[in-house]
């Protein structure tokens, strides 16, 4: 066990850990914004995988990263506003649509994959930038200050979601509209105006943690890619009590058990690696279980809002 | 009798959605180079034009209903299950443990203790969720994603070390499945030359076990008060955080139930992928069914059928199976977004008298 | 009473001949179109075990004369086996010559269906078991020797290692890939006996971001050779590019996506089997010939990246140790 816990593996955990931390902070913290107005969206998966081929289409046609970054984004809002108009304007059941809007990203995703490229292909997505100085600080720097752009954006994204949802006017009226929508209403807030941007916007986040993957994390698309991200994303959310500081938390705590749980595989322990591979959903309940102070959800979370219901 | 009608017409009334989705998808279909009226055809042919396509839709409809059954329960109770594909993966691998260990014993003890075992491991599969939920607070979203995972990394250990086959090893093959099954615990088959199994008889009683169990009993009303209004049934005194860990573990139960069944009735091992769909598919069948133990009933084998269909529909026509899942979300997002409209039709009714 | 039932007797059979009236007619035409089907877990696109089977068609098809003389029909993503068995069955009834079940967890159904369709032969992989001890004779069945080519790629990495760390990724420990990559370890030992090799899964045959960070995890560990196997492999070796590692893959040319890191890979080619098997069909016999790939029968191959150079003893190292598993010195 002892090799477990030397500088080089610690600093693989961090840098790796970060990395995989990355798509799960952008889907997380658009999935918060959703559930914060009152839509429980678990149609994030399918959204993710729109976002990576659409990234990667764009990125390889163009050969800029930056317009596929722009595409995933656009995608995303689209289909964060096919999910807005059943669930808010129709009033569906939420968790139903949302998996049916997963079924429909993952296999729209495969057929525009299937149809446009037919087979797998690689490109130069973003780039790493270091960041001068602070990746010189000893051990540390080169894991925390030697990533893509994107690695930096999910984490500068933490902060500012944090400020828009406590400390601006919008944030307000998103957390009005979460709680209790028939007094927002009545305090002239448009209740279905602010789902649907909070549920867009969710989209186009979660579209941009596909792209993250498919043109600056992994630089390829496949069917399926995402292999379940959107959902713990979905459960990120729950394990953040929708604060994006505690999603932060959720999507590090659970990158780094994973990153570790190679480590130990690499360096022989012997355990079976189904157990592994098994540690970090294993720990990810337990450390919720064990967290003392439960946040209470939004009141209103996953409830259509019909006008003068009441 | 015209109130029973106009509750069916309504409960039928967003499935008119399926054409449109099916309007959308004739044009991806023509844009693959494929004629849709072919295409469509073969698929209702394929799935309610033989015996052979109407038994392959009713195989898959057993599972659909049983998870269906677990979370018509839970969606009453309140809480969302999405558990339902571990608890298909534990309840299996329990069923096959219990045979192949006791494979001996005589058919008339084993076949029911093994479907008990798929029972016992689903509800413990849903009860952890569930216990969590209702001491801890924890989210059952979150933990039944995480059990979801914890359960398809438990089967690929068993299925690997000590539940493989002794004859993967032997001719160094080493494929991660189970032995199989012995014939004494095996379904009986319904129709000769076919996969439909007496699974299929007993999904469709438990549901009316379940319809009765939710809307008979002092249990069941009390889990859809919950589910009604947790703060109405709180301040009538019903134990909320128990009623909803316990319709959890229902729900788990009878998804366990269900992944017993389909080894005992189609696959007669265990294999990986057992579950692939299941666990999602049921909680889509159960919405077609307007979460009515009973509704579920024709409303799985609708959905087996457009699952089945759509199988065949890709082998004729040749089309990437992945136009299957974009068609199948499609009819998912009409069918639920289209709701509202009788659900205000019943409304109307209600309150004009 | 009994006017209204029979008129809804007559209702649902106009509904029934409706729908059976849809159903596209079966045409038995008896021509010299030689048609394949073939039924497989995962993508034609996979870059792995399906596509080099489904491109091992197309080539037979090519070399045949085209679709007219050989017909290739495929359902791909068949991962809930039920769903694959319909399939094989539906291509069965609908006169296909040859249906490959291209799946080991496939081999239950098929020993049903078989016996229903004598005039149909199957195929069956991976797995070597025909049914014949079952008294079924129309199912071949097919094998790579997967471990062949782990070790001589191995043998290749443990010469061109200069850390003598080598790093093992795979999906499941189990079935071929745990062949794979248990013969690469013994072709790296057998080489480099104080070389290291660490093994990971990632407990999913798609997880391509897991497999990025396994790869990212080895060679933090200090290795610069790195194998896999399954379809997620594609992530690592976008990982090999980016921090200079290199790559050897398995099962398909894996070249494609990093020139400037595979170093090689083994190739299945099905197509000496797939023409063996449609030459017994059309002499009448129908199965119980149980095929495998090897060196020898030239259905393994090792393909070379031509960017990158191997250096010739290296590749002398390789021909010896094919030169030996042949002849039987080395059994990986």
């Amino acid at each position: 066990m002892a090799e477990l816990f030397t500088l080089p593996v610690l600093v693989g955990i961090l840098y790796s850990g970060i990395r995989l931390a990355t798509p799960y902070l952008f889907a997380a913290i658009g999935e918060t914004f959703a559930q914060r107005s009152g839509v429980l969206n678990l149609g994030v998966e399918g959204i993710m995988l729109m976002g990576a081929f659409s990234g990667f289409y764009v990125g390889m046609k163009t050969g800029s990263p930056w317009l596929g970054l722009l595409a995933a984004a656009v995608v995303g809002i689209l289909m964060g506003l096919l999910m807005s108009f059943i669930s808010i304007t129709m009033q569906a059941e939420q968790g139903i649509s949302g998996i049916g809007l997963h079924l429909f990203g993952l296999g729209l995703s495969s057929l525009l994959f299937k149809t446009t490229m037919g087979g797998v292909e690689s490109i130069e997505g973003f780039k790493a930038v270091r960041i001068p100085l602070l990746a010189d600080i000893p051990y540390v720097g080169e894991s925390l200050f030697n990533h893509n752009l994107l690695v930096y954006a999910a984490f500068l994204l933490v902060p500012l979601s944090t400020w828009v949802l406590n400390k601006t006017t919008l944030g307000l009226k998103i957390r009005a509209v979460g709680q209790n929508p028939q007094a927002a209403d009545t305090l002239g807030v448009n209740v279905t105006r602010v789902r649907y941007f909070c549920v867009c916007l969710g989209g186009m986040l979660a579209g941009i943690a596909g792209a993250s993957l498919s043109i600056a994390l992994i630089n390829l698309f496949q069917e399926n890619m995402t292999n379940g991200m959107g959902f713990i994303a979905v459960a990120l959310v729950y394990f953040g009590g929708w604060r994006p500081l505690g999603v932060m938390g959720g999507a590090l705590l659970f990158s780094f058990v994973n990153a570790f749980q190679l480590w130990i595989q690499v360096k022989g322990i012997n355990i079976p690696s189904d157990f592994a591979i098994m540690m970090p959903y294993v720990l990810t309940i337990l450390a919720l279980a064990f967290a003392t102070k439960r946040a209470q959800g939004p009141a209103a979370l996953s409830k259509p809002y019909e006008r003068g219901e009441n | 009798m015209k109130r029973v009608l106009n509750k069916v017409f309504e409960a039928l009334l967003p499935l008119l959605a399926v054409p449109v989705a099916f309007l959308i998808g004739a044009m991806m279909l023509l844009a693959l180079g494929a004629n849709p009226l072919e295409a469509y055809g073969a698929m209702i042919a394929g799935a309610f034009g033989d015996v052979s396509g109407l038994t392959q839709t009713l195989v898959k409809a057993t599972p659909l209903l049983l998870v269906g059954l677990g979370v018509c329960i839970a969606f009453r109770g309140g809480v969302i299950n999405i558990g339902g594909e571990g608890q298909i993966i534990v309840g299996a691998l329990a069923a096959t443990a219990v045979a192949v260990g006791f494979k001996e014993w005589p058919g008339l003890v084993l076949l029911p203790l093994c479907m008990l075992a798929g029972v016992l491991a689903g509800a413990m599969w849903g009860g952890v969720p569930g216990i969590l939920k209702a001491r801890l607070g924890v989210n059952e979203i979150l933990s039944t994603v995480m059990m979801n995972a914890i359960a398809v990394q438990l089967s690929n250990y068993l299925l690997r070390g000590p539940m493989i086959d002794p004859k993967e090893i032997e001719a160094g093959t080493r494929i991660a499945q189970s032995a199989l099954l012995p014939r004494s615990v095996w379904l009986a088959r319904l129709v000769p030359q076919t996969l439909l199994h007496s699974g299929a008889i007993i999904a469709v009683v438990l549901a009316v076990v379940v319809f009765i169990f939710l809307w008979r009993t002092t249990i069941g009303y009390r889990i859809r008060a919950v589910g009604l209004n947790r703060d109405a049934a709180k301040y009538a005194g019903i134990n909320v955080p128990f009623y909803q860990a316990l319709s959890l573990i229902l729900g788990g139960a009878f998804a366990g139930l269900a992944g017993a069944i389909e080894v005992m009735g189609v696959q007669h091992r265990m294999m990986e992928n057992l579950a692939s769909g299941y666990g999602f598919s049921g909680i889509v069948a159960a919405l077609f069914g307007s979460l009515h133990p009973l509704g579920s009933i024709p409303a799985s084998v609708l959905f087996g059928g457009l699952l089945v269909g759509a199988d065949k529909m890709q082998r004729a026509v040749q089309v990437p199976s992945a136009l299957i899942d974009t068609l199948l979300g499609l009819v998912v997002l009409l069918v639920v977004g289209s709701q509202v409209i009788s659900r205000r039709r019943a409304h109307r009714r209600e309150t004009r008298g | 009473m009994n006017s209204k039932f029979s008129r809804i007797v007559v209702l649902i059979v106009l509904a029934a001949m409706l729908v059976a009236g849809c159903a596209p007619q079966a045409t038995e035409v008896p021509s010299t179109v030689f048609k394949v089907a073939i039924v497989m877990p995962s993508s034609i696109t996979d870059m792995a075990f399906s596509q080099s089977m489904y491109e091992g068609l197309k080539k037979v098809q090519a070399e045949m004369g085209g679709e007219s003389a050989m017909e290739i029909a495929y359902s791909e993503n068949m991962f809930k086996v039920p769903d694959a068995a319909a399939a094989i069955r539906d291509y069965a009834s609908k006169g296909y010559n040859l249906v490959i079940a291209h799946g080991s967890q496939y081999g239950t159904s098929l020993q049903q269906i078989a016996p229903d369709f004598p005039k149909t032969a199957f195929a069956w992989g991976t797995s070597l078991d025909t049914f014949q001890a079952e008294g079924i004779n129309n199912v071949f069945a097919y094998q790579a020797e997967a471990q062949e080519g782990g070790y001589v790629l191995g043998v290749v990495a443990a010469m061109m290692s200069k850390s003598n760390i080598i790093g093992e990724t795979g999906p499941v420990d189990a079935g071929d890939a745990k062949l794979y990559i248990e013969g690469f370890q013994k072709g790296v030992l057998a080489t480099k006996p104080d070389a290291q090799v660490s093994v990971t899964y990632t407990g999913s045959f798609s997880d391509v971001s897991l497999m990025a960070t396994a790869a990212e995890t080895h060679i933090a560990a200090g290795a610069d050779m790195l194998t896999g196997s399954s379809q997620s492999v594609v992530g690592a070796i976008g990982i090999c590019k980016d921090k200079g590692a290199f790559w050897f893959g398995t099962q398909w040319d894996q070249t494609s996506l990093a020139p400037e890191a595979v170093i090689a890979s083994q190739v299945y080619d099905w197509t000496g089997i797939i023409k063996d098997m449609i030459a017994s069909v059309k002499a009448g016999v129908m199965g119980g010939k149980g095929y495998t790939l090897t060196f020898k029968n030239g259905g393994l191959v090792i393909a070379y990246n031509p960017a990158i150079t191997v250096p010739a003893e290296v590749k002398a190292a390789a021909d010896a140790a094919i030169a030996a598993i042949n002849d039987g010195a080395i059994a990986p």
